[in-house]
C-alpha cells in the first residue's frame, strides 16, 4: 500500500507535515507559509525551565500550535486522537493509510532508526507524515530528510509510544475536509497578527522583545555569575536553539523572512518585499552573534567577541525587531 | 543570508544535509541544502563532549563499586532515573535502588531482561561494562 504522496524536504519538522498534508489534499502550500499563517515566530528565554541542566531558549511558538492554527485560518477540518493502547494505534495507522489517507504522526526521535546519532535525543516532538506500508515497513515522509524512509513497526510503535517530556501518546492526525476556496490574504494577515502580537504584547517580560532584551541582561553577566566555564555551556546552548536543525537558520527569522515575501504576492503589498529583506538582515545579525559565541566556546574569542559586546548586538537586534513588528502589526492593522 | 554564503561545513549532520533559507542573485527565497555549520558543529560538538564526560565518570563509578552498571547504561542511553522509570513502569525509587551494587547483583532474571531489551544490550554486555564501548561522538572522524 502506498499513497501518492510528494515528500519536500523542510527545515522544520512540524511546518513541513503540515504543509505536506495540506498540499496533498490540493492547496498548494509551502513551508514557509504555514510558518507564518501558524504564527510560529517567537522568542523566550526561559531560564528556569531547563534543558541538559541549562535554561530554555527558544526561537518558535509551542509545538503543536503551528498545525492547529493554519487549519483553523484556512478552515481545515482533521481528526487528531491519541492512544492508550499501543496495538490498537498500530491497527488504526493501518486502516487509516490502507484508505489512502496520509497519517501525520507525533513521535519520539530517539526511536527512529533512519535518524543519524547526533539527533537521536530523548525528544518527543517530531512530526512525520505516514504514507504507505509494504511488508513490515512503513513508507515515511519525515520532513527534514531529503529523501523518503522506511521505519519497522516495531521501531514505529516505540517512537509513537516514547515516554518524558511532552509524550505522544501515539498521537496521529489527518485531514478530513479542506475547503476548494482558501482567503490567503486573511490567513496571512492573522497570522502576522498573532506573532506580532506575541513579539510585542506578551505579559511577560520573558518573551518577546523584552525577552531578547532580558536574555542580553542576563548573557552579559553569565561569565561574573557562573564562571567561564559554565557561561560557555550557556552559550553553546543558546547557539543550538538558534542554528540546531528545525530552524532554516537564524532561529527562524530567514524562514520568516520567506513567508513575508511569499505574501507580497498574496497581499498585493510591495512594503511585505521590504519587510522580507528587513528580517532577512535581521536574521544575518543573529548568525553574527552565534559566529562571535562559537569562537567563545572554542576558545578563539577576539576583542570583539566579548560577552558585552555580544550583548550589545542583541540588544540591536531587539531594536530592530520591534520596529518591524511595529510595521507589519500597522500593515496588517485594517 | 545570500545563496552562495549557505555554510558547507561538514560536521555533526554527519553527511544528512538539511535545509537552509537564503535569497539568491534576484532577491528571491530559495530553499538551499546545507551540510552544517561551523557555530552549529562547534556547540554540539561542546554538548557531546559533555554527554561523553558524564559517561566516561559514570563507567568510572561502576568500576570503583560506587554505582551499579545499570547506573552506566542509563548514561549512555542518555537517561535519567525519571525516564528510565517511566519506560520501565515502576517507580523512581526502585530504579534508584537499581543503581546500588549490592541491590542490582540481587535482581531476578525478568527485571533484568527488560532492562536489557529497553537499553539495547544483551543480558551479558548490561551485567559486565567491559564488553560495552563508550558511544562515539557523531559526526567526528574517529581515530
Amino acid at each position: 500500500m502506498k499513497i501518492d504522496f510528494e515528500h519536500r524536504q523542510s527545515a522544520h519538522c512540524e511546518n513541513g507535515a503540515t504543509a505536506g498534508l495540506i498540499s496533498h489534499y490540493g492547496v498548494e502550500m509551502s513551508e514557509a507559509m504555514a510558518f507564518g499563517i501558524g504564527a510560529g515566530l517567537f522568542f523566550g528565554y526561559i531560564p528556569f525551565i531547563r534543558l541538559n541542566n541549562l535554561p530554555l531558549t527558544t526561537f518558535r511558538i509551542a509545538a503543536g500550535s503551528i498545525f492547529k492554527k493554519v487549519s483553523r485560518e484556512l478552515g481545515v477540518k482533521y481528526k487528531a486522537r491519541r492512544f492508550r493502547d499501543q496495538e490498537q494505534a498500530m491497527r488504526v495507522l493501518d486502516e487509516t493509510i490502507a484508505e489512502g489517507i496520509p497519517v501525520g504522526l507525533q513521535t519520539g526521535a530517539w526511536w527512529l532508526p533512519y535518524f543519524p546519532d547526533a539527533y537521536r535525543f530523548h525528544f518527543n516532538m517530531h512530526n512525520l507524515v505516514v504514507f504507505g506500508k509494504e511488508g513490515d515497513n512503513y513508507l515515511i515522509s519525515d520532513p527534514v530528510f531529503p529523501e523518503p524512509v522506511v521505519c519497522a513497526s516495531d521501531d514505529l510503535r516505540k517512537a509513537r509510544f516514547a515516554k518524558g517530556a511532552l509524550a505522544p501518546k501515539g498521537k496521529m492526525y489527518c485531514l478530513e475536509e479542506v475547503p476548494a476556496q482558501i482567503d490567503f490574504p486573511k490567513a496571512i494577515k492573522s497570522g502576522i497578527r498573532s506573532a506580532t502580537k506575541a513579539m510585542l504584547k506578551y505579559p511577560l517580560p520573558i518573551i518577546g522583545i523584552s525577552g531578547i532584551h532580558f536574555l542580553a541582561k542576563r548573557l552579559e553577566i553569565w561569565p561574573a555569575k557562573l564562571g567561564e566555564e559554565k557561561a560557555l555551556l550557556y552559550l553553546g546552548q543558546l547557539i543550538r536553539m538558534q542554528e540546531e536543525i528545525g530552524t532554516g537558520g537564524a532561529g527562524f527569522r530567514f524562514i520568516y523572512a520567506a513567508f513575508l515575501q511569499e505574501s507580497a504576492a498574496h497581499l498585493e503589498d510591495d512594503r511585505f518585499g521590504e519587510f522580507s529583506q528587513r528580517m532577512t538582515d535581521i536574521g544575518d545579525r543573529w548568525r553574527e552573534f552565534a559566529v562571535r559565541a562559537a569562537r567563545n566556546c572554542k576558545g578563539r574569542a577576539g576583542a570583539d567577541d566579548s560577552f558585552p559586546a555580544m550583548a550589545r548586538i542583541l540588544m540591536e537586534i531587539a531594536d530592530t525587531e520591534e520596529k518591524l513588528y511595529i510595521d507589519l502589526a500597522e500593515a496588517v492593522a485594517s | 543570508m545570500r545563496k552562495e554564503e549557505v555554510p558547507q561545513d561538514h560536521g555533526i549532520a554527519d553527511g544528512l544535509k538539511e535545509v537552509a533559507y537564503a535569497v539568491d542573485e534576484d532577491g528571491r527565497y530559495v530553499r538551499v541544502p546545507s551540510a552544517g555549520w561551523e557555530p552549529k558543529n562547534i556547540s554540539n560538538y561542546q554538548a557531546w563532549e559533555e554527554i561523553a564526560k558524564e559517561i566516561q565518570s559514570t563507567r568510572r563509578k561502576v568500576e570503583n563499586g560506587e554505582a551499579s552498571p545499570l547506573a552506566y547504561h542509563m548514561a549512555r542511553n542518555l537517561m535519567d532515573v525519571g525516564l528510565l522509570a517511566q519506560y520501565m513502569g515502576i517507580m523512581r525509587w526502585r530504579v534508584k535502588r537499581h543503581l546500588k551494587p549490592r541491590i542490582f547483583k540481587k535482581l531476578g532474571r525478568d527485571l533484568l531482561k527488560r532492562y536489557a531489551s529497553l537499553l539495547k544490550v544483551t543480558m551479558e554486555e548490561l551485567l559486565d561494562i567491559s564488553l560495552v564501548e563508550d558511544p562515539k561522538i557523531p559526526g567526528r572522524d574517529q581515530e
